[in-house]
């Protein structure tokens, strides 16, 4: 027990808050595996959570990003509904080519995150403002490219939004007892790399470490020399080029644009990005928490609809209910800091 | 120290504890759905939202209609107005391997991809209301709706017949058009009904503004139309809640709605016929005829479904009966391509 009790005391906050994340979301899928059985023993039931939500773990990996340097970007969502409208209009009535498109998408997230990053880290004006003023542009924006919704049929994007990557051996049959491949999209592939890379920068880059130093205490980051201002500005680059990227990739899910496109998806990343154990003041985070957030988010809204709750609200409280939970630990987590300083 | 370890273990054990509770629950409705009745057919019910009467009537229908009682087994899905979480919602019906699926699209593209999983799982897709655009219509069982063409025409035609038996020369009807939102099967059915009709009667057809389905933007649309065009006598309202507030713009520009056109009255037509307001509307001549929609498709897809379940191909396209409302006797009996359809009279 003392062991225990040792372990726990030599965690870090990061690895602690990781490891809670973890756990509760394996308790949480086996759970459902036990009690709701039928469908979450199918892997495809996860792989539908990951072709579902890899525009999210993309955009909840920059949101961890600029949460560890202690600010917050509520723009993203609006971003990705401004990517999909630019990209379905260019690709449909311009008759454009997907690479293009691709590469729009890319544009508009390093746009972002070039005006955005500047106005926060130089001349310090506060990042929630900042990136409200990003997502009512970017909202209003989306509305003056095209108010429709419509789906885009060009037969090059659709051909590459419906390749498959069939994950071997995972298959299962249905009720006519045909064998169904089980299968990801290619945004998953996407959401991997992207968590890999900036997993490896967080823990192994001069960068990665400054975020945390930065997010942790402003003035010691400063006396160690390292560049406060340009540490926050690369934060907001990255979070909006990733957004960029988490935009083409819910594009290249969903097909179409429409301006109610990803509605809510800023809180929904800050959301996973609490789950997953950053902290809303800075210097404590970990991408694959944050992972780890997006597949508990996500999970617990598909048990809520398995489980016969059907109204869109109940989705709604238990992710409060959850967050909640997760803000609890956190403060005990810092409670826990505090009093171990004093001793 | 050790108190706030404590302390967040007894938060980790709080947590396990109320999510096994909630599963237990959860685990317990499905026991005894799997102990008591393992017969019951289970429905996956895709439905658009809850915009309009009409859509909250639809989907209190469908909800009435397959109860546990009767052994069926509902799982609704509200897509709030989106397509993707509709797909969602299908894939879902699909792992949870339910015995059919009930969808009522928002829109008519971009079924192909999730209608051709759910026909490799093997499971019947019905489709209510408005249509799919796919390209091999194997992938949906068959579909079930209104005619929205149809009404519009209906309601066009009682006007025709409404002047022709007051001798009302067709070439003085004046007529605005509040639409829709635009681009839904609605819109465009009645949209083309009255266009079809104007065409043909020699009507004149003097503006046309987008009234989405709402009261409020109704209401704007018939007061800025009254003021830009003095003699209009006809407003073609594309459903109820536009007419409430046609109505009430009419009568705030101090004129009178009803049939009598000659005397100055301005003749407000309408559709749906859902809520009782609209039907009281009716009683007493304020809304000269409403061309019904009816949005009572439990019953209907009940009996598709007993059909399947007994072996019977059902038709693929199933357009509803739907019948023909005024407050106003002149008219008891419209025609159109050779079939009569009787106007039901409401009593005042």
């Amino acid at each position: 027990m003392s062991k225990i009790k040792d372990r726990f005391k030599d965690m870090t906050d990061t690895n602690l808050l990781l490891t809670i994340t973890i756990v509760v979301f394996f308790l949480m899928y086996i759970g459902a595996v036990i009690f709701q059985g039928k469908g979450f023993l199918k892997p495809q039931t996860f792989f539908n959570i990951l072709n579902a939500n890899a525009a999210l773990i993309i955009l909840s990996c920059g949101m961890s990003i600029v949460m560890i340097t202690g600010g917050i970007d509520i723009s993203v969502g609006g971003v990705t509904a401004l990517i999909s409208m630019s990209c379905a209009v260019y690709l449909d009535y311009k008759g454009g080519n997907v690479g293009v498109s691709l590469l729009i998408a890319l544009m508009i997230g390093v746009a972002y995150g070039l005006v955005q990053g500047f106005l926060v880290a130089y001349l310090d004006i506060q990042p929630f403002i900042v990136s409200l003023a990003g997502m009512f542009f970017a909202r209003g924006m989306t509305t003056i490219v095209n108010t429709n919704p419509f789906n885009v049929e060009n037969p090059a994007f659709v051909a590459l939004k419906e390749t498959r990557i069939v994950v071997p051996g995972m298959g299962s049959y249905n009720k006519l007892g045909k064998y169904v491949d089980a299968y990801v999209e290619i945004g998953v592939i996407v959401a991997i790399i992207v968590v890999i890379l900036m997993f490896c920068v967080l823990r192994w880059t001069k960068l990665g470490r400054s975020f945390y130093a930065v997010g942790g205490n402003k003035q010691s980051a400063l006396m160690l020399g390292i560049n406060v201002k340009r540490t926050k500005f690369l934060s907001h680059l990255i979070c909006s080029t990733l957004a960029g990227i988490g935009g083409y990739v819910y594009f290249l899910h969903v097909g179409s644009g429409a301006v109610t496109h990803a509605q809510g998806a800023e809180m929904n990343a800050i959301a996973s990005s609490i789950i997953g154990g950053t902290m809303l003041t800075g210097g404590v985070g970990n991408i694959i928490g944050t992972f780890f957030g997006v597949l508990s988010l996500s999970t617990i809204q598909n048990i809520v609809s398995s489980a016969g709750l059907d109204q869109a609200w109940w989705t709604g409280i238990t992710i409060a209910a959850m967050l909640c939970i997760f803000l609890v630990i956190q403060s005990v987590v810092m409670a826990r800091k505090k009093s171990s300083v004093k001793k | 120290m050790k108190k706030s370890v404590f302390f967040a273990l007894i938060i980790s054990f709080a947590i396990l504890l109320s999510g096994c509770g909630s599963y237990s629950s959860g685990q317990n409705t499905d026991m005894d759905v799997q102990d008591e009745d393992k017969d019951l057919i289970v429905i996956g019910f895709s439905q658009v939202g809850a915009e309009s009467d009409w859509r909250k009537a639809n989907t209190e229908s469908m909800l009435s209609t397959f109860t546990r009682e009767k052994g069926y087994d509902l799982i609704y899905e509200d897509a709030q107005q989106k397509q993707q979480n509709q797909i969602t919602a299908i894939r879902t019906f699909i792992q949870r391997e339910v015995d059919y699926i009930v969808l009522a699209p928002v829109t008519e593209d971009g079924w192909d991809t999730v209608l051709g999983e759910a026909h490799d799982a093997g499971i019947p897709v019905i489709i209510v209301d408005r249509q799919v655009a796919v390209n091999d219509n194997d992938l949906f069982t068959c579909w079930v709706g209104s005619d929205f063409e149809l009404e519009g025409r209906k309601a066009c035609e009682w006007l025709r017949s409404y002047c022709d038996a007051h001798g009302i020369e067709q070439n003085d009807i004046n007529i605005v058009d509040i639409q829709g939102t635009e681009g839904s099967s609605a819109q465009l059915g009645r949209t083309k009904g009255l266009n079809d009709a104007v065409r043909s009667n020699g009507w004149n057809l003097l503006d046309v503004r987008p009234g989405e389905y709402t009261q409020a933007k109704g209401r704007e649309a018939t007061a800025y139309l009254l003021q830009l065009h003095p003699d209009i006598n006809v407003v073609y309202c594309e459903n109820d809640n536009e007419a409430f507030g046609a109505i009430e713009a009419i009568e705030a520009a101090g004129k009178s709605v009803g049939t009598n056109i000659e005397a100055g009255q301005i003749m407000v037509l309408s559709f749906d016929g859902v809520s009782d307001l609209a039907v009281d509307y009716c009683k007493n001549g304020s809304i000269s005829c409403i061309g019904e929609c009816n949005p009572l498709h439990g019953p209907r897809v009940e009996r598709i479904i007993e059909n399947l379940e007994a072996g019977i191909v059902p038709e693929k396209f199933e357009y509803v009966d739907e019948a023909i409302l005024s407050g106003d006797d002149t008219i008891t009996n419209i025609s159109l391509d050779g079939v009569t359809y009787s106007v039901e009279l409401l009593e005042r």
